[in-house]
């Protein structure tokens, strides 16, 4: 089920040694349902960050 | 009445400008040198350079809107700075150059009585050989024109790429000591996206090749973000992503030359190496635009004023020190100089301190390191806080600036296209605080997990489309323009 998304590594290569996204993290990133949710989360991140930054 | 003027109509000139002329009105006079009559919303300059926008979608004529504001707007660069004035007068001025077609050439005097640097950069093409659209061997997205010309490189070789030529394509930096890599990832992701989008992705060899010692430094040094319990290091979150997309790292590069369709570059190691290449989009180092500066007498006093890149000293500590005695507090408040203090610089036209990263030299000698990104929300932040102090001295008689824009006091939200689709297109949304790693205040990391944070979706990327809209909108100072935050 993983391997299609970890077909193009070769072992001991530097992509090896890091982590992949599988299936379902992928999925993620394009639900758009998901991504509404996140769209407001980092709308809300964003705006605190600006508040806390002006002096 | 007084007399404000700004070198540079860039994000941080602009805002400052704009706001300024918003708050003192008609009494008093903003005047903007800038070489361009166009804005560009430079953040998009990523989606010109793979066809999803035109060079028009992310500029504007800026007459029209310094007139519609009130500025009195003068196309010229300018050329150098005499902050005592000249012999018979004390009223400080600059002397421009115009580059207005109607004007070209002719030389003229702009007094002030408060100045604003923002020039931004000069992009150092030169020092590399080889190096940049013009020499005809790599292209570029840091300008639109630049972008737009990178997209039509772009389509002729995928072109060939549909006609079952195999291509190798180089993205990342031209020079050890270029900042700016944010914009050279946003682009070999946009790059990879778009080749899927041809059904080319199998004929592609993708290589990032980079000043950066690791994978995510970014020229901060690094970040971490508070993900999953875990305070995980942007080199993890970026190996992963390059892993994914199946495009490979060639890190700690010094590009020493660019021959047509080769590549050479020295590494950290100390060793020679080269890449051949078919495309390739290597950001070129930043040097300051080289202005210069003289006394009442017309003694040259550039050293006084500028820093050896070109940048304007401020209220920074430029004592030199080693990497372990940098401080957050080394880096400037106010932004004024420390010499003339009607004098202010904003955005990358302030002399940092020193970098971010950890400087690193071959063994060769020879420097490998980002150096310090200071662009987008920073700049216009501090565009911002200048126009405040300015307006508080002009106004309210202040002695000293009142607002402070501290790049190791404030966050930056980074949104970096990884892909262009309303359904299927992709960001890496990241905040970091506060830019500067403060070591004292937060041990081990630098930055407070709160406020530093990294997620790579759909989302994002309807920030940054959002985002293009909005500044598009802010800048050219149509209504409510004042209610989008820097």
């Amino acid at each position: 089920m993983s391997a299609k998304h970890l077909q193009h590594v070769e072992p001991y290569s530097p992509q090896f040694g890091t982590m992949i996204p599988l299936g379902f993290r992928k999925f993620l990133r394009t639900c758009v349902v998901w991504q509404f949710i996140r769209f407001i989360a980092i709308n809300i991140r964003m705006t605190v960050l600006i508040l806390k930054s002006h002096h | 009445m007084a007399k404000v003027v700004v070198l540079g109509g860039g994000v941080s000139g602009h805002t400052a400008a704009t706001f300024l002329k918003k708050w003192l009105g008609s009494d008093h006079e903003v005047i903007v040198v800038t070489p361009n009559s166009k804005w560009n919303w430079i953040p998009s300059n990523i989606w010109v350079g793979v066809g999803e926008m035109t060079v028009d979608d992310v500029i504007f004529e800026l007459a029209p809107v310094y007139k519609k504001a009130g500025i009195d707007y003068k196309q010229a660069k300018a050329v150098s700075i005499h902050p005592e004035g000249k012999e018979g007068s004390d009223t400080p001025y600059v002397t421009i150059e115009y580059t207005d077609p109607s004007r070209a050439g002719e030389s003229d005097e702009v007094e002030y009585d408060y100045l604003i640097n923002a020039t931004g950069p000069k992009l150092n093409f030169g020092a590399t050989e080889g190096l940049g659209p013009d020499a005809g061997n790599t292209v570029s997205v840091c300008t639109a024109q630049h972008a737009a010309h990178a997209s039509n490189e772009l389509d002729r070789l995928i072109d060939q790429m549909k006609k079952g030529e195999k291509k190798t394509l180089v993205v990342g930096t031209g020079h050890g000591m270029c900042t700016c890599q944010g914009a050279a990832f946003e682009y070999i992701f946009n790059i990879e996206h778009k080749l899927k989008e041809e059904g080319v992705r199998d004929k592609a060899e993708l290589i990032w090749l980079s000043n950066e010692s690791f994978l995510g430094d970014f020229g901060m040094g690094g970040l971490h973000f508070n993900m999953g319990g875990y305070a995980m290091s942007s080199k993890i979150f970026a190996e992963s992503l390059y892993a994914e997309r199946d495009i490979e790292w060639i890190l700690g590069a010094h590009v020493n030359k660019v021959e047509k369709n080769k590549i050479y570059f020295e590494t950290l190691d100390g060793e020679n190496d080269e890449q051949e290449y078919d495309f390739a989009m290597l950001i070129p180092p930043f040097a300051g635009v080289g202005l210069k500066a003289f006394n009442k007498a017309g003694e040259d006093i550039t050293s006084t004023v500028f820093a050896p890149n070109g940048f304007m000293k401020v209220d920074a500590d430029y004592t030199p020190k080693p990497y372990e005695e940098w401080k957050a507090s080394d880096w400037p408040r106010t932004l004024q100089n420390p010499t003339y203090k009607n004098m202010f610089a904003v955005g990358i036209a302030f002399a940092p301190p020193h970098l971010i990263s950890k400087p690193m030299k071959n063994p060769n000698g020879t420097p490998i390191n980002p150096t310090p990104p200071r662009t987008g929300m920073p700049s216009a932040m501090m565009g911002k806080a200048v126009a405040q102090s300015i307006k508080d001295m002009i106004l309210d008689g202040a002695n000293e600036p009142t607002h402070t824009a501290c790049m190791a006091e404030m966050g930056a939200a980074c949104v970096a296209s990884a892909g262009k689709g309303f359904f299927n297109g992709t960001a890496a949304a990241m905040t970091v605080y506060p830019i500067i790693p403060d070591f004292e205040k937060y041990p081990g990391t630098g930055r407070d997990l709160n406020g530093t944070t990294g997620e790579l979706g759909l989302a994002a990327h309807w920030v940054k489309h959002f985002l293009h809209y909005a500044f598009m909108w802010k800048a050219q100072l149509k209504p409510g323009w004042t209610l989008i935050p820097e």
